[in-house]
């Protein structure tokens, strides 16, 4: 991390804010990472033959300026995937922020994050990467940025947060060459995904009562996940893979409880594409719930347990509906996580195990992470991702996919 | 009869200033250590050095305000420059007298405030040999509180008070405080184990007058057990910096001001 405080860095924000001409006392931060990474197969190889399922060098860099109430925040990847992805760039998060005593605006790339859940999202309706989280890579990778305006206002009774996405972007899914997912019409390979033509917006309002951080959540967008419908189901020729419109309306509450922290959170999807619930590639509305709660058992050791439902609203007319021979997803879905942690070595081996279980169809995941911080500038971290369940599971599906990660990063 | 008066009160004179109790005393301590000001601030470098003497750097701006007297309800904000894992980490604490901590963290990778559990408060902080009490003070009535003796610590005279817990479930058997006479500050420490054998120690080592509030800016911690050791120096120290409540918020948890966190 080199800190800098130069004149030219303090013209180019100069101009960001309000075209001042002349150098501007800025304070800049240009930091950033080298990382391997490399996930390998514990169970057998991929679709499209490889036998790992990620292995990739990346650099990143990372610029951070303030100018008075100006703020610029920029992180870029170069990326070289040796699994035929080739060598590419990536605007991880890229934005202004501008802070008022009362309010502050935040516009471009920026990652959000929603709700109290653990690897578990009620609320959290914002872009992910969950080939990112299945194929062994950082945390940090789980999240995708959104490309948007957050509007920020702190009245004294609560704050507001207003999100305004002019585009849609979509969660990635993983890669079907890489991992084997379940797909009810394997044959059909005329497929094309159709994006949301419009945006979307979400507006999160949060204050603290007697304690408890409570949040209430609003989102009118689309399904972040495409559904995918075939243009014909007897004898189908394409299939077009798209986002049902959602609204969301939600709320959360955590705070201290007994010895440890409690979090609670619930969520109505109200699927506006599909209110009656009669088209089956359509996810039905859905309420979820979230009921967690964490604890320190012993010294420099986490527990946090969670519980988990989804509820289908309309499955009646989903079961009358759906086609014989696809798969039918149950009126309700109860999982359970839980995450063990515990740190050594004055915090810098972390020994770490998260495991989902669904009670309904068995579909499970298990994710035991080994990370050590060799100094202050070199991590590693080696674990595993083990799915099991049945074949048209979320992680059931995966059960072929079982990979063992490494992780390497050098921090500068 | 008037002379006999005089020498009564004289003799009583002394006995009166002398007449502090290990608890007063740990509470005027308290007081003197983490309570001066109506709010505080430092630039805070941790060195963590292993008896191999390799060594691992902690930064951290640290933010305190007092929300009523000594010994009442804090609130620490902390924003991490160091190591670079967790640059832009922020922490904040709600310190409550005499019951839990309320904690949250900052995680700047997934854009995510999380309120984390805080009932270990002997439990390290940052992979210190702080504990978490270290930093933010441990609750005087924890602890059962006497006065062994008074003697001169570096040509400072002190009181040495013994600190047994109350409850079996402390980490250390007990411990003896050197608070300066004058200063009120805790210049050395020293913490034994449940068995009574040396454990950790710590030292003062630099008290600078800030504000007019006599102010430990370097202090060091040692496992005597382990011969892992922590020094910890406060840089650019200011209090009554007039450090407004709101600051201790998720908005500014999400969003730390530079203005603060320099």
């Amino acid at each position: 991390m080199r800190r800098l405080a130069s004149g030219l860095c303090g013209m180019a924000l100069g101009v960001l804010s309000g075209g001042v001409a002349g150098p501007v006392a800025a304070d800049v931060t240009l930091g950033g990472f080298l990382q391997q990474n490399t996930a390998f197969n514990a169970a057998g190889a991929n679709p499209d033959g490889r036998n790992h399922k990620w292995l990739e060098e990346r650099a990143q860099i990372k610029l951070d300026g303030t100018t008075g109430a100006w703020r610029l925040m920029a992180k870029g990847d170069v990326a070289h995937d040796h699994l035929g992805r080739g060598s590419r760039s990536e605007l991880r998060e890229g934005y202004v922020d501008y802070t008022e005593s009362g309010w502050d605006v935040r516009a471009g790339r920026q990652v959000l994050t929603w709700g109290v859940g653990d690897l578990v999202f009620v609320n959290d309706v914002w872009p992910k990467d969950y080939e990112a989280l299945f194929a062994g890579r950082p945390l940090e990778y789980l999240k995708r940025g959104t490309d948007a305006v957050k509007l920020g206002i702190y009245p004294a009774f609560a704050s507001f947060e207003l999100v305004l996405a002019p585009s849609f972007r979509a969660s990635r899914v993983p890669d079907a060459r890489r991992f084997h997912l379940f797909d009810p019409m394997p044959g059909l390979v005329d497929r094309r995904t159709v994006e949301p033509d419009q945006g979307e917006a979400g507006l999160r309002i949060y204050r603290d009562m007697a304690g408890y951080d409570v949040a209430l959540y609003l989102y009118r967008g689309f399904q972040r996940t495409p559904s995918m419908r075939p243009d014909r189901m007897t004898a189908p020729t394409r299939m077009t893979l798209f986002h049902p419109k959602l609204a969301g309306y939600g709320a959360s509450a955590s705070g201290r409880a007994g010895a440890g922290v409690v979090s609670l959170e619930l969520a109505y999807y109200d699927s506006r594409q599909d209110r009656s619930g009669t088209d089956f590639t359509v996810p039905n509305s859905q309420t979820r719930f979230l009921a967690g709660y964490q604890w320190q058992p012993w010294e420099e050791g986490s527990l946090g347990l969670q519980y988990y439902v989804e509820y289908m609203h309309d499955h009646g007319a989903y079961r009358a509906v759906l086609p014989a021979g696809m798969p039918v997803a149950k009126r309700r879905a109860d999982t359970f996580t839980v995450r063990a942690t515990q740190l050594f070595l004055h915090q810098t081996l972390r020994l770490s195990l998260y495991a989902a279980h669904n009670a309904g169809n068995r579909d499970r995941f298990v994710n035991p992470e080994l990370r050590y911080a060799i100094s202050d500038r070199v991590w590693v971290a080696v674990g595993a991702n083990v799915f099991g369940g049945r074949r048209t599971g979320q992680f059931g599906q995966l059960a072929r996919d079982d990979n063992v990660y490494l992780q390497t990063r050098l921090e500068f | 009869m008037k002379r006999w008066l005089l020498v009564a009160m004289a003799a009583l004179l002394p006995f009166t200033a002398f007449a502090l109790t290990g608890e007063e005393v740990m509470k005027k301590s308290q007081a003197a250590f983490l309570y001066p000001g109506k709010d505080f601030k430092a630039r805070v470098v941790m060195k963590l050095i292993a008896r191999d003497g390799q060594e691992r750097v902690r930064e951290m701006t640290m933010l305190r305000k007092n929300m009523g007297e000594a010994g009442g309800e804090q609130k620490y904000f902390m924003y991490f420059f160091q190591p670079a894992d967790v640059k832009d980490m922020t922490f904040m604490t709600y310190k409550y007298p005499a019951k839990d901590d309320d904690r949250w963290l900052f995680i700047p990778a997934i854009n995510m405030v999380k309120r984390i559990a805080a009932q270990d408060k002997r439990s390290s902080f940052v992979g210190s040999d702080f504990t978490y009490e270290d930093v933010s003070g441990r609750d005087i009535e924890d602890d059962g509180h006497a006065i062994e003796r008074e003697e001169k610590l570096a040509g400072t005279d002190c009181f040495v008070v013994k600190s047994t817990p109350r409850a079996a479930d402390a980490d250390f058997g007990h411990k003896l405080t050197w608070v300066g006479k004058e200063s009120f500050l805790p210049l050395k420490e020293e913490q034994y184990d449940r068995k009574g054998v040396p454990y950790k120690l710590f030292t003062a080592e630099e008290t600078r007058q800030v504000k007019g509030f006599p102010t430990v800016v370097r202090r060091v911690m040692k496992n005597l057990q382990t011969g892992h050791r922590t020094e910890v120096s406060y840089l650019r120290a200011d209090y009554d910096l007039g450090i407004e409540d709101s600051l201790f918020s998720e908005r500014f948890l999400r969003q730390a001001p530079r203005k603060w966190v320099d």
